[in-house]
């Protein structure tokens, strides 16, 4: 089932038409409305006039994480305070988080997108969804709420933890689908078979996972584990949360709402678009967005898209799986995760700059596991174990605080961390995706 | 009165406290008095060693941290209750322990112990007021 026919089936040159119409009116109302794009416009010595159609987007200055953090909290709304209804915050890579507000209009939006999503996946109206993201300041768990609600879905907000009881309701329930992150999913697997449950007998038979790297492996694992169709979402709180694209069935890329979110790919060293189907870094414009519409977001994530129709029927563009960062983000259950955030925080503690490694691991079926080694130098060395413990305790606490996930600390000893051409690696990814 | 103590930051790991001891042995340093506290994942290394100013720049050029920390060297009577003694004269004094450990070798009818106190130089006044001997650097026997 296609959510909305009319739209995700359009013919090409009427989508391009509808992007360019959206785009001359967005143009014109960030410039009337937000000085802060007003400025980045005169600064790139272009004028709302100058935009004519979807073409002469490249025309337009991008806009980057570091505008949202140098105007935070509202420096880049385009409409006054009163008029946004709900808001989301994430972690951001140094100080200031990056806030996003939407609109009572923004949010139909992401409702709208959202259950195309869940109907790309394969949701029926009568389906039952269990949603285990987390809800609260995370998009996730919102996002789908919100997206279930307008397909008229039964809902089960069960956010995120809590595995037993997730499984409990599973059998209770006999929802049909399940949306949370691809390896809570592998997690409640085992937690399964340890309580004595087979899932292959589960009732999941569609899951739509996100908000962290998998890969064709992990998704042949789940849908073998589960006897269940593992589709991929995508999406950034920058721009709506999930529900950016995502995967139909036949998973062959994701669908990108382009009606609404225009996508660019970039080499993200000149900034110039690279030829269809090369990989480089997404662009996107919110076309129809109230709140912080963002001209030409540079997401950071490596892609690659096609503009070849779909056996589907959806003339949306697809992009592949996320194929790396631009930038040395790493994401663990969910959440973004910056090495200058850790940076951050040990120079808060004794205004010392310690060397440290982020190591990133994932046991078989287990929930990804951050450790944080710090070496320990005179400036921090102490001969009590209570005084080191008690270092152990601030770092692992105040990393916790900023990251918002549980972590371990384990203080080395100095030139323990591997360095290249004499610089720390400040991250070491073991996870087999 | 204080006496140097070495104290050396020690990952949890195999044939790490043999490495230490042997660049010690073989920079011809003596250890005269030591102790290991440990934690799951790491250790501290305390000792007090013949040439202390010559271990501390033995040790940054291995990069090994390592750190000089204040501590006391006091006589005990070596007889049955001769220990709680002095911790009696320390604890009527207010003064917090907070590790102890022996010399290797014996000096004299007294053992001779390491204390790290919270406040050293208290600990010092208390000692000398109940006429327990505290023993300074230059005193300990060069071997």
């Amino acid at each position: 089932m296609i959510w909305n026919e009319k739209i995700e089936t359009m013919p090409l040159e009427d989508l391009k038409n509808l992007q360019s119409e959206r785009l001359v009116k967005l143009v014109r109302y960030v410039y009337d409305r937000c000085p802060v794009y007003r400025k980045k416009f005169e600064e790139a010595g272009v004028s709302p006039s100058d935009i004519r159609s979807i073409d002469d987007i490249t025309k337009l200055p991008f806009t980057t994480k570091l505008d949202m953090r140098d105007n935070y909290p509202y420096g880049l709304f385009s409409t006054p305070r009163e008029e946004v209804v709900e808001i989301h915050v994430s972690s951001g890579t140094t100080g200031n988080p990056t806030l996003v507000g939407y609109t009572r209009e923004d949010i139909k939006l992401w409702s709208e997108v959202m259950a195309r999503a869940l109907c790309c996946a394969g949701a029926k109206p009568d389906d039952i969804i269990q949603i285990a993201y987390g809800y609260g300041l995370f998009t996730g768990g919102l996002g789908f709420h919100y997206g279930a609600l307008e397909m008229g879905l039964t809902i089960i907000p069960t956010s995120s933890g809590q595995t037993k009881r997730q499984l409990k309701i599973m059998q209770d329930f006999q929802p049909r689908i399940l949306a949370c992150t691809p390896s809570y999913c592998l997690y409640m697997a085992e937690e399964a078979k340890e309580m004595g449950l087979d899932p292959r007998k589960g009732s999941w038979r569609i899951g739509i996972f996100g908000a962290e790297p998998w890969s064709e492996a992990m998704r042949r694992e789940i849908e073998e584990t589960w006897n269940m169709t593992a589709t991929d979402i995508y999406g950034l709180s920058e721009i709506i949360g999930p529900g950016v694209s995502q995967e139909c069935t036949y998973k062959e890329g994701l669908h990108l709402f382009s009606d609404v979110f225009y996508p660019e790919i970039i080499d993200p060293e000149t900034g110039k678009p690279v030829p269809e189907g090369q990989d480089g870094e997404l662009v996107i414009t919110t076309l129809t967005k109230q709140a912080i519409p963002l001209i030409r977001y540079r997401t950071r994530d490596i892609v690659s898209m096609t503009t070849a129709p779909c056996r589907c029927g959806r003339t949306s563009p697809r992009t592949s799986k996320i194929k790396g960062r631009t930038d040395d983000m790493i994401v663990v259950r969910g959440i973004n995760v910056f090495p200058s955030q850790i940076e951050h925080v040990l120079l808060g503690i004794e205004g010392t700059h310690p060397h440290y490694q982020l190591v990133i691991d994932r046991q078989a079926h287990k929930l990804d596991e951050v450790e944080i080694m710090v070496e320990v130098d005179e400036k921090i060395f102490s001969d009590e174990i209570k005084q080191m413990r008690a270092l152990e305790q601030k770092i692992k606490k105040e990393i916790e605080a900023v990251l918002s996930i549980g972590v371990k600390v384990k203080l080395v000893e100095p030139k323990t961390i591997q360095r290249s051409e004499g610089k720390a690696k400040r991250v070491v990814d073991k996870r087999v995706l | 009165m204080k006496i140097r103590q070495i104290s050396v930051f020690l990952e949890n790991r195999k044939g790490r406290l043999y490495e230490v001891c042997s660049l010690l042995g073989q920079a011809g340093i003596n250890i005269r008095a030591l102790t290991i506290a440990e934690t799951e994942s790491f250790g501290v290394l305390r000792m007090v060693v013949n040439k202390p100013d010559e271990a501390i720049s033995l040790f940054r050029k291995h990069n090994i941290t390592a750190n000089l920390t204040d501590v006391v060297a006091v006589e005990v009577p070596d007889r049955p209750g001769g220990l709680a003694e002095v911790l009696k004269v320390l604890s009527d004094g207010n003064v917090n322990v907070e590790y102890m450990y022996a010399f290797v070798e014996k000096f004299s009818e007294k053992a001779l112990l390491v204390f790290r106190f919270d406040d050293p130089g208290r600990a010092h006044q208390v000692l000398s007021r109940a006429g327990i001997t505290v023993i300074s650097e230059k005193e300990l026997p060069n071997l």
